[in-house]
């Protein structure tokens, strides 16, 4: 009955372990994985700013890569991430759209033009729904969409200069 | 400092709003306690460890409305809190599912309570069952005691 | 210059409590009084040492100084005194420095009032707080200096989170490191005796009072962060199963069984193994809860600003601490055989029970906090573990334990008779059968309102039961029945309030499951109805703070003869340095439960929001908490705990002959 006794030991070491894990990798504990990976695009059918055509799911499955980027005029975050957006809108082999999450018309064009437009068109989410349709729980949030129009990556947060090398993995993997 | 930008969006979701407003609340009261009682096991994405029933945020907002549309269009308890885990994953329901994942989780307690109580038995029939006797040394002693303290 | 004085003092008391643990084992290992007192010495100034920096730091605090980093980061001049004190130890730097100002506390204490102890045992324990203080020291010298300065100094600071500047969350931390930390003494009682290879009656009988202590600090501080939530957070929850809460349930929970095990050792020299397992798990939880609030990796409301690398180095000092005594106690339990014995059916067999469900209700509460991160690490799937799963596995655990709470003090030592028992207890029962069927049948509750009603009940009438009994000698009247219960031992009424106390708690969380709600938009001068009372609302009005401006309600409560019975004035506050605004709900307390009204927003007719409720019976849930301190306070008052440990039989001497 002796093993008995290492029982607390090894309940401890275990948790230990765990906890070490997390903190060692230096993941965000806090960061949700999206629901959508190697999901089709959800049903989508948004306004475009100054453009008189919707977006929906098959018009953002254009073969090729797309990235959707939600962003917001009141979202502070969403201007620390811009000029990394700006450094990805000169790819040629990436496209860029971007939905301007509950947010009025006229101050989503304001923030473009005071920061830059890197997309090639935006869409109008003003009540929400289509985010969370996607999943998002606040902005800014950036998808990765392969040419087939599947959802391969979301990452949630800015778009940090630190990562810049992981998007462009996830990139370079989704090249046909 | 790596975490701050994170930090700062979630913030952002602190700023009250409000819990749940008169208005908000739909006219039919049985849907209305079905919604109520499907918010409070409906956890906060942006708050520290909160329903969104009890939540000030923005987004707890949104999803409460999105509760009562759905309960209002037909939808079951459970089609409504699939809903949204299609959307955001397990980690929304507050009460964990019961899958094989979270086995561990729902039976540990009473396993452990029953293991406990089985070597609880156990102990107790060898307790009764065990010689009572003195060895030596132990003899000495009492004679000893017995000697000191008549 | 005065805090690089408090600086050094850290870095003194450091090196004291190297010297506190050097000596304390060694004086012990060799039987040398003299190297024993000067351990004893050490401790006593390492106290002085860490109390002195304290005071440095909360002078810094008092007069503003905001060339220290942590004064500037927490504190801002326009903060009434009292949070400017209550600021020092609001913070992660500053906390951890109460943290071991109260283990060199405790240090001190065995050093001074340890005297019926040992020397070997008190030594060992003075030495093991010594290297706890050392570690933490370490800890706080390399990772959360709060002395750090900066120049030049900023004219004002970041001011205090204002949801802590309140007088409820200004006392919870101290009073709760004052339970967390005082279980380390319990925790150096274990590991000491473990060293000693030894756990005895004796030993049993001087863990107690010790754990007592920190018990009854813990029990208020768990009280105290409840009942602040409970008026705070705007919508009369006062437990969210939030892992910093469970963190401080745990040790509760542990401390609690020791306590109750400790009982079995003394009298019976049984389940040894798991008592010391016990007192080492208290600290272990303490120290659990000390990581999760400080390292980031669970979600949490009362998380401070996290890092990962205080992280890692808590995790570093848990593993050599929990994980030290752990594998110690594996190694060494085995030995510690028991001896005594008695039949399943008996008193000890219930504290058996207890000390069984007590502990499943501890492990259940650890992996339900823990298990999100398990999940996430073992297969990157997010779960929440929430009130929900904690409600359905904490209540079919608990009502056996509070069945077992009104059988176990009327059963008798070695063997009971359950039959007898049951046939003392009938009153009890009758009672808890009646209030079960009106609450039924006549009022018409909803059920577990009613179930914890009668559970509450049960123990209640159990537990004046049980002082009747002892008091009452047949053939004497009720005075003779009164002079004796009044005569009874003070350690019997402190079990007495301490159990009752729990079933007025555990009514006051019933009443809570019958909260009435109003949710309405009210224009000044309308009215509304609450449970019967009539409330009018007479408008907002502008009030100013000493930091804070504020929106301020006022509800008149009438009665049916017109006349004010009462005023509630919610209020809605910003602060403009910090930023943040908070909802002060407005609470009027009586005998029977809580009128709790929020403030909620304007509409653009002027007509604000209105959240409205009646919670029956919530002052019992504090007031019960606190009546069990008192008996736990009542408890340790006795002089039995003081007369010192039984004396030691005398051992086996070579027979005289002749």
């Amino acid at each position: 009955m002796r093993w008995l006794y290492f029982i607390p030991v090894v309940i401890f070491l275990s948790v230990v372990g765990i906890a070490g894990y997390f903190l060692l990798s230096g993941e965000n504990p806090q960061v949700l994985p999206s629901t959508l990976i190697d999901q089709p695009i959800p049903a989508t059918d948004l306004a475009l700013l100054d453009d008189p055509s919707r977006l929906t799911a098959t018009s953002l499955a254009i073969g090729k890569i797309t990235l959707v980027n939600f962003f917001a005029s009141w979202c502070l975050p969403c201007r620390a991430e811009h000029p990394q957006l700006m450094s990805l809108s000169k790819q040629k082999d990436l496209s860029l759209t971007g939905i301007a999450w509950k947010d009025k018309p006229e101050d989503a064009r304001s923030f473009l033009q005071d920061l830059g437009n890197p997309f090639g068109r935006v869409a109008l989410d003003i009540s929400g729904r289509t985010g969370i349709d996607w999943g998002v729980y606040g902005v800014p949030e950036t998808f990765i969409i392969d040419a087939m129009g599947k959802i391969r990556y979301r990452h949630v947060g800015p778009i940090m200069p630190q990562d810049m090398d992981r998007i462009q993995s996830v990139l370079s993997k989704l090249q046909p | 400092m790596r975490y701050f930008p994170l930090v700062g969006f979630l913030l952002l979701f602190a700023l009250p709003t409000l819990a749940l407003q008169p208005e908000e609340r739909l006219t039919d009261s049985i849907l209305e306690a079905r919604a109520r009682t499907i918010s409070r096991e409906i956890r906060c994405l942006v708050c520290q460890n909160q329903s969104i029933d009890d939540s000030d945020a923005d987004l707890a907002r949104d999803l409460r409305r999105i509760i009562r549309e759905r309960l209002t269009a037909g939808d079951t308890d459970a089609a409504v809190k699939d809903f949204l885990v299609m959307r955001y994953g397990d980690f929304v329901l507050l009460r964990p599912p019961f899958r094989l994942s979270t086995l561990v989780l729902w039976l540990i307690p009473f396993a452990v309570l029953i293991c406990g109580g089985i070597s609880f038995w156990a102990m107790s029939r060898r307790t009764i069952n065990a010689p009572v006797s003195l060895t030596p040394e132990e003899k000495l002693r009492l004679e000893i005691l017995t000697k000191d303290h008549p | 210059m005065i805090t690089e004085i408090g600086h050094f003092t850290l870095i003194l008391a450091f090196v004291v409590a190297v010297a506190q643990s050097g000596l304390g084992f060694v004086g012990a290992a060799k039987h040398h009084n003299g190297v024993i007192t000067s351990s004893a010495m050490a401790a006593i100034t390492q106290f002085i040492l860490l109390i002195g920096a304290f005071s440095i730091l909360m002078r810094a605090y008092i007069v503003s100084d905001f060339s220290v980093i942590n004064v500037f980061a927490n504190s801002h001049t326009a903060k009434p005194l009292l949070y400017k004190i209550a600021g020092v130890w609001g913070n992660h730097e500053g906390s951890m420095l109460l943290w071991v100002v109260i283990l060199g506390l405790f240090g001190a204490a065995v050093a001074v009032f340890g005297k019926s102890l040992p020397s070997p045992l008190k030594s060992r324990v003075i030495a093991i707080h010594g290297a706890l203080g050392a570690l933490f020291l370490v800890f706080i010298l390399i990772a959360s200096n709060p002395f750090l300065r900066q120049s030049p100094a900023p004219e004002n600071g970041q001011d205090l989170n204002p949801l802590l500047q309140d007088p409820g969350l200004a006392f919870h931390p101290p009073l709760l490191y004052l339970g967390y930390v005082g279980l380390s003494t319990t925790f150096a009682f274990a590991l000491a005796a473990l060293i000693d290879g030894k756990v005895d009656a004796a030993w049993a009988r001087w863990v107690r009072p010790w754990t007592l202590a920190a018990w009854i600090c813990l029990t208020a501080g768990i009280a105290l962060g409840s009942w602040w939530a409970y008026y705070e957070l705007g919508w009369g929850g006062f437990w969210f199963w939030d892992p910093v809460e469970n963190a401080s349930l745990m040790p509760w929970l542990a401390a609690t069984a020791l306590l109750h095990s400790a009982i079995v050792a003394e009298k019976r020299d049984a389940l040894k193994g798991w008592t010391v397992l016990l007192a080492l798990l208290a600290f272990s939880f303490s120290l659990l809860g000390t990581f999760l609030v400080r390292s980031g990796v669970l979600t949490s409301v009362h998380a401070f600003a996290t890092d990962p690398t205080r992280g890692i180095f808590i995790l570093g000092i848990l593993l050599i601490v929990i994980g030290g005594a752990f594998g110690f106690y594996a190694v060494r339990a085995p030995s510690l055989r028991g001896g005594g014995l008695f039949a399943p059916i008996s008193r000890e067999g219930a504290l058996v029970l207890n000390n069984l469900l007590i502990s499943v209700l501890a492990l259940t509460v650890l992996v339900g906090t823990l298990y999100p991160l398990f999940i996430d690490a073992l297969s990157a799937a997010k779960i929440s573990v929430g009130p929900p799963y904690f409600l359905s596995v904490t209540l079919p655990l608990a009502a056996p334990l509070i069945i077992l709470m009104g059988l176990g003090p009327l059963m008798p030592w070695k063997r009971a008779d359950l039959a007898g028992v049951a046939g003392r207890l009938k009153f009890a029962g009758l009672v808890t059968v009646a209030v079960a069927l009106g609450l039924g049948l006549f009022m018409r509750l909803p059920l577990l309102p009613i179930l914890g009603f009668v559970f509450a009940t049960w123990l209640a009438s159990a537990v004046v039961t049980d002082l009747i009994q002892r008091s009452h000698r047949p053939g004497h009247g009720v005075g003779a029945t009164l002079l004796k219960a009044m005569t009874l031992p003070r350690a019997t009424w402190g079990m007495a309030l301490a159990h009752g106390g729990l079933a007025i708690c555990l009514a006051g969380i019933s009443g809570a499951g019958l909260q009435t709600e109003i949710l309405t938009r009210l224009a000044p001068g309308q009215e509304f109805l609450l449970d019967g009372r009539r409330l009018v609302f007479d408008g907002v009005t502008s009030v100013a703070g000493p930091n804070y401006t504020a929106q301020r309600g006022q509800f008149r409560w009438i009665d049916s003869a017109g006349k004010i019975k009462g005023l509630l004035t919610p209020e809605k506050r910003q602060y403009p340095v910090a930023k943040t605004a908070t909802t002060e709900a407005a609470i009027r307390s009586d005998a029977l439960g809580d009128t709790y009204v929020v403030l909620g927003e304007p509409d653009s007719t002027g007509a604000w929001s209105i959240r409205a409720y009646r919670n029956p019976l919530a002052p019992w849930i504090w007031g019960g908490a606190l009546i069990m301190a008192a008996g736990g306070l009542l408890s340790l008052s006795d002089r039995r705990w003081r007369i010192g440990a039984p004396r030691k039989v005398p051992t086996l001497a070579p027979a005289k002959t002749g």
